[in-house]
């Protein structure tokens, strides 16, 4: 079964739960090889897998849930970079710890948890997680920096009061 | 490259999009700007740790298996052909799937949607919380749609008619978002699916009925839409249904 241990993981991080996260596994896999005759060849195989995960995520309750929780914010609007001097990542980093990382993550409303896991744990390119998402490629690059700026945020805030 | 053109990208390049040339005045910028390449750098490590954090759960081997078992298709039980020479089986057989593999396909997708549709109809009915937005007024059901689905639709005033409108909720039918309404008729439910028609979407006739495991399914195409009912009543109110969401302005 290609991407099994990787779509379980991603399933995983959506969900929160592990019975929920089979679930969705396997209704994946179901609805990919009835519906294998859609897949057009040629084009990503993953982009198209992970976008039926996500889909059927989005049908379930849970999915509906989250997804009913829309930003007012402008997904197009430019994000404000830190002053070049500050590099948040390295100062954070040395003294961030990986459950740090992965409560700050749990924490991310889903458009963002998604995306930063899409690009920085599946490793896919802009256009590839513009075709599992369904949103253009400008869409990508702004939420992703708004993305990692929320990141950012959560883990100054858990860093408080931590000793420098 | 300035150090404000490159703070505007820095995700992207860190990320590797972007041109070749764009990539390479990135490169050239780091080299001889300290803030901007320490910069880089945090989001690099970003990334790395990130990966690794991310890398967090992992698929019991039971699982595995159970899902290996549920997903590999079905095998034929095996025949005998002792007698028969081998090269006059491979012929019978390569006969028979010339003859048969394209009514086979037709049959294979027409089956696949009907058990889609009835799944989601079942499933449906089998939820605590059927719809996700519960009302009889064609009204408040309607616009709930908005900003939900790439389309609209009429519903039907059921005033003097004999079925009542439960609510809806979107749905996906073959990758493809749809309304699902639920109705109701002499306490029996009724999911009608409206969604974009595209070529291949539903494989059978324009306007069609059928049965599918003691459900009946009518379905027809109008302004680019394609409506598919499916419920257990009887095919002659499934019809008049249909026939009041045709005349629905």
């Amino acid at each position: 079964m290609p991407l099994f241990a990787r779509l379980y993981n991603f399933a995983h991080w959506l969900t929160h739960d592990r019975a929920s996260a089979e679930d969705l596994v396997q209704e994946t896999y179901m609805k990919a090889l009835r519906g294998f005759s859609s897949f057009q060849q040629g084009t990503n195989f993953r982009a198209w897998i992970y976008r039926i995960l996500r889909n059927t995520f989005l049908t379930t309750q849970a999915g509906l849930k989250v997804s009913a929780l829309v930003s007012l914010d402008s997904e197009d609007e430019k994000v404000v970079e830190p002053a070049a001097a500050e590099t948040p990542e390295s100062v954070l980093l040395a003294r961030v710890e990986q459950e740090t990382i992965q409560r700050a993550l749990e924490e991310l409303p889903l458009k963002f948890r998604e995306i930063i896991l899409l690009c920085d744990s599946e490793e896919m390119s802009y256009q590839e997680i513009a075709d599992t998402l369904a949103v253009p490629i400008g869409t990508v690059m702004s939420r992703l920096s708004r993305a990692r700026k929320a990141m950012r945020e959560l883990l100054s805030v858990r860093l408080q009061g931590v000793p420098r | 490259m300035t150090c404000d053109s490159i703070r505007a990208k820095l995700d992207a390049f860190v990320d590797g999009a972007g041109s070749p040339q764009e990539l390479a005045d990135f490169d050239a910028h780091l080299r001889t700007c300290p803030a901007c390449a320490a910069d880089a750098i945090g989001r690099l490590q970003m990334k790395r740790v990130t990966r690794a954090a991310a890398a967090r759960y992992t698929p019991s081997p039971e699982f595995r298996a159970r899902l290996e078992k549920n997903v590999q298709p079905k095998r034929p039980p095996s025949w005998t052909f002792g007698w028969l020479p081998r090269l006059a089986v491979a012929g019978i057989l390569l006969v028979l799937l010339a003859l048969g593999v394209t009514l086979w396909m037709r049959h294979s997708n027409r089956e696949e949607a009907f058990a889609e549709l009835v799944d989601l109809h079942v499933a449906t009915l089998a939820s605590a919380n059927p719809v996700d937005v519960v009302s009889t007024d064609r009204h408040t059901v309607k616009p709930w749609f908005q900003g939900k689905l790439p389309f609209t639709f009429n519903l039907p005033e059921l005033q003097n008619s004999p079925f009542k409108l439960i609510g809806g909720r979107v749905a996906y039918f073959e990758q493809n978002p749809a309304a699902q309404l639920l109705f109701q008729i002499r306490n029996h439910d009724l999911s009608v699916f409206i969604l974009q028609d595209r070529p291949g979407i539903f494989p059978i006739a324009m306007s069609s009925t059928a049965r599918e495991l003691a459900f009946n399914i009518e379905t027809w195409t109008d302004g680019g839409l394609r409506y598919i009912i499916v419920s257990d009543v009887a095919p002659a109110d499934i019809h008049d249904l249909g026939m009041l969401l045709k005349s629905a302005k």
